[in-house]
């Protein structure tokens, strides 16, 4: 069960930082995966007073702050708007809208959780993290790093023009991924770069890019569904699947390639021009 | 540590503990339709709104509801009743372990999306779990209620 003997709602960053280089403190997110852990936590320290609820809209990105739920992201209309609703698509079946109306992205993506829906999507967005004491990072960088005593403060999507799709296969509806896959072509016509990302395999998302050739040909439809289907497959053989209590490496291994095939068929239905 | 909360309306000033959840807070107060079924945020039993928004009280540090708004089924009684009537008529229900929380989450649906699709009822109502029924009742109860509505609180039968 978890203990908090005390309760901090913290007024600034730089406190919530200092308080938070002690072990024995803790960031509170959401509070849902922390909540099933058995642990004594001496100092909560709260962000929701910081004003980092809010997903701002510039020129150039989104700015996300790190306490935005789960269900603000599924209904923000310009940024669904932006990733041709995988965002929408990503947090849709996580448990229930009460608890999306708690889980927050700061949470979700700090903690690199293998299961997560939400890192597998951003991964396929050209995501940065900003942290605190660390700046601003790719995604991509992040999710190789150990967890340590920063603070996720915001979460950058550029505006890079894209085209994303995210399909996940499950037990149950609202169950944890058995596997998350997304894929995203993304930049201009002239440096256009593509990319597949799995998640719940069950460790950490990765990203893997796909040839540049390869993109030329889904952009411009020239894929046959055969072709399609073993390019999937190739690019299922570089993720490195493993087993748990949820379903067999090689059971995910076949659900990769069948849904990367499905993936980037939409990407290419979709026209493939970014 | 003090907090002010407004529950069901009124407004309290309490002494809690740092690691209350509201839950136990709500209970405490007397609103015992707010129940745990799961202790792993997966039930919905335990769901309140917090300013208006569905939540899992189960989940939620009472200090963080510090200077909100919670309502429980306690504080919504006659919309409860209302469409409660039509999950009675359709006999949805088995043991109604799980009611209130359901209840609570419908209420939340028909005021966020006044006419539903069956699709978007079951995307709603996907975290509000019953282990007796196939949800098949609970679904026609809410289609009913929702026919009721549009014909401006005239009975459909």
């Amino acid at each position: 069960m978890l203990k908090i003997k005390e309760y901090v709602k913290a007024e600034s960053l730089e406190q919530a930082y200092e308080l938070n280089q002690k072990k024995s403190n803790c960031i509170l997110g959401g509070m849902l995966w922390l909540k099933m852990s058995d642990r004594t936590v001496q100092k909560a320290i709260d962000l929701s007073g910081l004003g980092l609820d809010t997903i701002e809209e510039t020129e150039d990105s989104f700015s996300i702050g790190c306490m935005v739920t789960l269900r603000q992201l599924e209904l923000h209309p310009r940024l669904n708007e932006w990733t041709n609703g995988a965002i929408r698509d990503c947090v849709k079946d996580i448990v229930g809208v009460q608890f999306r109306n708690l889980a927050t992205i700061g949470g979700s993506i700090f903690g690199r959780f293998g299961f997560s829906d939400v890192l597998t999507c951003f991964l396929a967005l050209d995501t940065y993290v900003e942290l605190y004491q660390s700046g601003v990072i790719p995604l991509e960088q992040f999710v190789g790093i150990k967890r340590d005593r920063d603070i996720l403060v915001r979460i950058i999507v550029k505006k890079t023009p894209v085209k994303c799709v995210y399909m996940t296969h499950r037990n149950a509806k609202t169950d944890f991924p058995v596997l998350a896959c997304a894929a995203a072509l993304s930049g201009q016509t002239d440096n256009c770069r593509g990319y597949v990302v799995a998640g719940a395999r069950p460790g950490r998302a990765i990203r893997i890019e796909i040839g540049t050739e390869e993109v030329m040909r889904l952009r411009k439809g020239a894929y046959t569904k055969e072709d399609l289907r073993s390019l999937a497959a190739g690019l299922a053989k570089d993720i490195l699947m493993d087993s748990n209590m949820r379903a067999s490496a090689e059971y995910r291994s076949h659900l990769a390639e069948v849904l990367l095939f499905r993936c980037l068929s939409t990407l290419q239905e979709r026209g493939g021009e970014v | 540590m003090k907090v002010k909360i407004v529950l069901n309306g009124k407004t309290r000033e309490d002494e809690i503990n740092s690691d209350q959840l509201l839950i136990d807070y709500v209970r405490s107060h007397g609103c015992y339709s707010v129940k745990r079924g799961c202790e792993t945020s997966n039930c919905g039993l335990c769901t309140v709104f917090l300013d208006g928004k569905p939540i899992l009280s189960c989940s939620l540090l009472t200090a963080r509801a510090d200077g909100h708004r919670v309502e429980t089924l306690e504080g919504l009684q006659k919309e409860a009743e209302e469409f409660g009537a039509f999950v009675a008529d359709q006999g949805a229900e088995q043991c109604g372990f799980c009611n209130p929380g359901m209840i609570m989450n419908a209420i939340a649906l028909f005021r966020e999306n006044p006419d539903p699709s069956e699709e978007e009822i079951k995307e709603y109502l996907a975290g509000n779990l019953c282990r007796c029924s196939g949800y098949e009742g609970q679904l026609r109860a809410i289609k009913q209620f929702l026919e009721y509505r549009r014909r401006g609180g005239e009975s459909c039968e």
